[in-house]
Order: C-alpha cells, then sequence, then structure tokens
C-alpha cells in the first residue's frame, strides 16, 4: 500500500463549495427565483458537505488499515500527509461556507432603517440632478414630459448603490 | 424596463455615479430612461435612503429602493428591500402601475 492514492472526494467537495460560493453571485444572482433565497447554492454547499464527509471517512479508514494497532500520534508518513490535506481542505470549505452566509445573510442585510423615506400617499420631495448627458433634470418635470407621446401615469423611481 | 414605458411610467434612477459612469452603464445595458446622477447623495439624503460608508472605498451610496410614483408625485408604492441582493421584481411593479390612471 505504498501509493498515494488520491483522495478525490475531499477535493471534489472544496471545489464544489468553491463553485457553490462563486456562482451566486455570478449566476444565481441574475435570477430572482435563486436570488431571493439561496436555496440553489445551499444545496450544493450541502452536497460538497457530503463529499468532504466521504473523503474524511476515507482518510481515517485508511488510516486504520495500515495499522491497525496504532493510535494517534504515532508517526506514518503517508496517511498523517493524507490525512493534513484533507484537514485543510474540509476546514477551507467550512470556512468558505460560513463566508457565504455572512456575506448574503448578515453583511447584505446591514441596510440604514430608512424611517423617514417617503411613504405610501406622501408626495415625493422634488428634486433636480443631472441626467446622463449632464443636463439637469427635475421630477416635476420627469413627471410632466410624455411617455410614449402620453403624459405619463406615473415615474418609477430606482434607487441603486451604483458603481461608484 | 421598456414594460414599464408600454403601461405610461416612465423608470428614473438615481445612484452616487457621476454621469460619465452611469452613461457607460446605460449605453452596455442598452437602457433608454433616464439615468440620474447624485454624487453628492443630496437627493438620497432627502428620501433617506443614505447608506453611509457602504462603497467600497468608504463612499456614502444609496441603498437599494424603488418608488412609484403618480402623475401627482405621490407615492403609490415602495420598497424597501432588507437584503441588498433582494430587489424588486418588474412584474411585482407593473402590477401596481396597472391601477395608476
Amino acid at each position: 500500500m505504498n501509493a498515494r492514492r488520491i483522495n478525490w472526494p475531499i477535493w471534489a467537495g472544496f471545489l464544489l463549495s468553491l463553485i457553490a460560493f462563486l456562482s451566486y453571485f455570478f449566476v444565481f444572482v441574475r435570477f430572482p427565483v435563486t436570488r431571493d433565497f439561496p436555496w440553489a447554492n445551499l444545496l450544493l454547499f450541502a452536497l460538497a458537505a457530503a463529499l468532504l464527509l466521504v473523503g474524511v471517512r476515507r482518510t481515517l479508514a485508511t488510516d486504520r488499515s495500515h495499522d491497525p494497532s496504532s493510535t494517534l500520534g504515532v508517526d506514518r508518513p503517508h496517511p498523517t500527509g493524507s490525512k493534513i490535506v484533507a484537514a485543510i481542505l474540509a476546514t477551507l470549505s467550512v470556512a468558505i461556507f460560513g463566508f457565504f452566509i455572512f456575506a448574503t445573510f448578515i453583511i447584505a442585510r446591514r441596510l440604514p432603517t430608512s424611517h423617514s423615506a417617503p411613504q405610501i400617499s406622501q408626495k415625493a420631495p422634488d428634486f433636480t440632478l443631472s441626467d446622463t448627458n449632464g443636463k439637469s433634470v427635475s421630477l416635476s418635470e420627469l413627471l410632466a414630459s410624455p411617455v410614449n407621446g402620453n403624459a405619463p401615469k406615473g415615474v418609477l423611481l430606482v434607487f441603486y448603490r451604483g458603481y461608484w | 424596463m421598456a414594460k414599464f414605458e408600454e403601461v405610461g411610467i416612465r423608470p428614473v434612477t438615481i445612484s452616487v455615479d457621476i454621469p460619465e459612469v452611469s452613461r457607460d452603464l446605460r449605453e452596455k445595458a442598452g437602457y433608454t430612461f433616464t439615468f440620474l446622477s447624485d454624487p453628492k447623495a443630496e437627493v438620497i439624503r432627502r428620501y433617506d435612503l443614505l447608506h453611509a460608508g457602504a462603497g467600497t472605498d468608504g463612499q456614502d451610496i444609496a441603498r437599494p429602493a424603488e418608488f412609484l410614483l403618480d402623475s401627482a408625485g405621490t407615492v403609490r408604492w415602495v420598497n424597501l428591500t432588507e437584503n441588498y441582493w433582494v430587489r424588486a421584481r418588474p412584474e411585482q411593479i407593473l402590477e401596481v402601475a396597472k391601477t395608476l390612471r
């Protein structure tokens, strides 16, 4: 048993947790169904966890088969090495999962309360700002100038974070 | 977004981006509606939507928010998300837009 077999479930689990993390921000955030609650990503994380579990069990199993009588702390070059790799990858995966939860459930919810924002049936305060051509535009103008040739029925104001 | 104009609603966006940044975004995305720049966050502050220090370099930016105003400028629908990844869906707003005359 000299050949060091690659513990593929550990690597696959680690890779999958990376994918589970990144796919939210690059793919799933584009679709409201997977964006509003990141169930697709949590599912991927669950799969990754299963793979990691299989991988970790595998390291422990090879360990025992190498030297059944041995206990922890005894020097066994190969299994110990793979054990360390497994431990590192599993820990990293857990950290990635933790960071994902932190980014999507905690940081993203740290928003101001906006108690004095205009409420339903209140008048929206007028303002004047520059458009993309540097031209000054006021809300009252936006409410009055035609949309598709007719007087507008309303204006949808969308405030966004921007790209700075 | 063109759907809003079809039902007579004018979409307007506001952010702290300077006009040049908004222009790039608008052109790349192929949008035709108005993008407004509020680099000093004056209007954002007046609407109590300031998210202080939340920009990548600690700038003050706007929290995401959507307001549907009728032709008199009265708020008829508002969405202040609790999670900045989660925004209003166009269908929700179009549903309300249909009730405006």
